[in-house]
């Protein structure tokens, strides 16, 4: 297995996954697990749910918790370079195009056009993302004061991320600790 | 000078995303509000594009934000930058995977992270809803709306949330909207 093979293997992903790192699975499993017999099933579901956990983007960490371990550093470097070189690629082309064309009325009212439909799908993710994490009290503090600070420009949303982390470990490393001594009385 | 700012800027965001995609949105929107590299308009239409391309999403908007700063210079920096953070975690991470499996740590850290990038889209919404909906860009909603957006706002929300189709679909239907409505 060369480096290049990576490259091009994550590059395939890399073109067929529209809408970023959740659509990856299907497609990795299909590349490295039947068709190559690389790596096994768990080792993939392991990397990819250790992913999520990680900053930044989910394809390049599941890419190199996959590759790293088995493959070695460069194989896992080049395979993250790889599935994002093709998205670069392609949005670089449609920003010259755009360049071009942007203050044509047709394609300003078009955009007119797509800005509503954006701002219903956004809406749409919003509100998948406060039924997955708002759970109870607590959490439901930390959705409102992110909110608040965002919305009215009182921190800048890398502060607002290490508080809620701070504050996050704070209050699971309590529960920890309490459920710990009601187990022992 | 310009790219090592962009570097700099979108490094930030590669290191405090988390949970992709839609994550990196709220970083965005305050760089436009901080630089004048691109405005909250075009962020939108950034957000329409990446949807309808393949690939990560904070990718093609690293990429798309760091062309209209710097032309293609600027893209390939952004997007690196933004490549650089997960690399550099991933791999120290699998090392120390393999000597301490408990991670249990990370996932209580991760527990505030989740509520918190919830508001942060949340409040990114607003700022969309206003900027898709006001009659005159300059002045927001507050300044009155286009009663046309409205109205087909109020139709795609329905659509968007029974229908599970790709977002592409609706941005498609979108963009013949304000085609033939002129909007």
């Amino acid at each position: 297995m060369k480096p290049w093979q990576f490259f091009l293997i994550f590059m395939r992903i890399g073109v067929s996954t529209f809408g970023g790192g959740y659509a990856m699975l299907p497609i990795l499993q299909h590349e490295l697990i039947d068709k190559r017999g690389w790596l096994q099933e768990d080792e993939l579901t392991e990397a990819y749910a250790l992913a999520q956990c990680e900053p930044g983007l989910i394809c390049v960490n599941t890419a190199v918790l996959l590759i790293r371990p088995r493959f070695g550093l460069l194989p896992a470097v080049v395979a993250s370079l790889g599935v994002v070189l093709p998205s670069v690629l392609i949005l670089i082309l449609i920003a010259a195009v755009l360049y071009r064309y942007a203050n044509l009325p047709l394609v300003q009212n078009a955009f007119a056009g797509i800005r509503v439909a954006v701002a219903a799908i956004v809406v749409h993710s919003a509100w998948r993302l406060l039924k997955n994490g708002v759970h109870d009290f607590a959490s439901g503090l930390l959705y409102a004061a992110a909110f608040l600070l965002l919305l009215f420009d009182l921190l800048n949303p890398v502060l607002i991320i290490i508080m809620a982390a701070v504050v996050g470990l704070l209050i699971q490393t309590l529960r920890a600790v309490r459920k710990g001594k009601a187990v022992r009385k | 000078m310009i790219c090592l700012l962009l570097f700099w800027e979108f490094f930030k965001i590669g290191l405090f995303t988390f949970g992709g995609g839609l994550a990196a949105l709220p970083f965005l929107f305050d760089l436009s509000l901080r630089y004048g590299w691109f405005s909250q308009q075009e962020l939108a239409d950034m957000i329409a594009i990446a949807e309808s391309t393949p690939g990560p999403l904070a990718i093609n908007m690293a990429t798309y934000a760091g062309y209209h700063t710097a032309g293609i210079p600027g893209s390939l920096v952004a997007s690196l930058a933004m490549v650089l953070p997960p690399l550099t975690l991933s791999l120290l991470l699998c090392r120390l995977l393999r000597r301490y499996a408990d991670t249990s740590w990370l996932e209580r850290s991760f527990w505030g992270l989740r509520p918190a990038v919830a508001g942060l889209i949340a409040a990114v919404c607003c700022s969309l809803i206003d900027l898709a909906l006001a009659a005159d860009l300059e002045s927001g909603l507050a300044g009155g709306a286009d009663p046309l957006a409205v109205l087909l706002f109020i139709l795609f929300l329905p659509a968007v949330f029974r229908l599970k189709k790709h977002p592409i679909l609706f941005i498609a239907v979108g963009a013949l909207c304000g085609m033939i409505l002129q909007l």
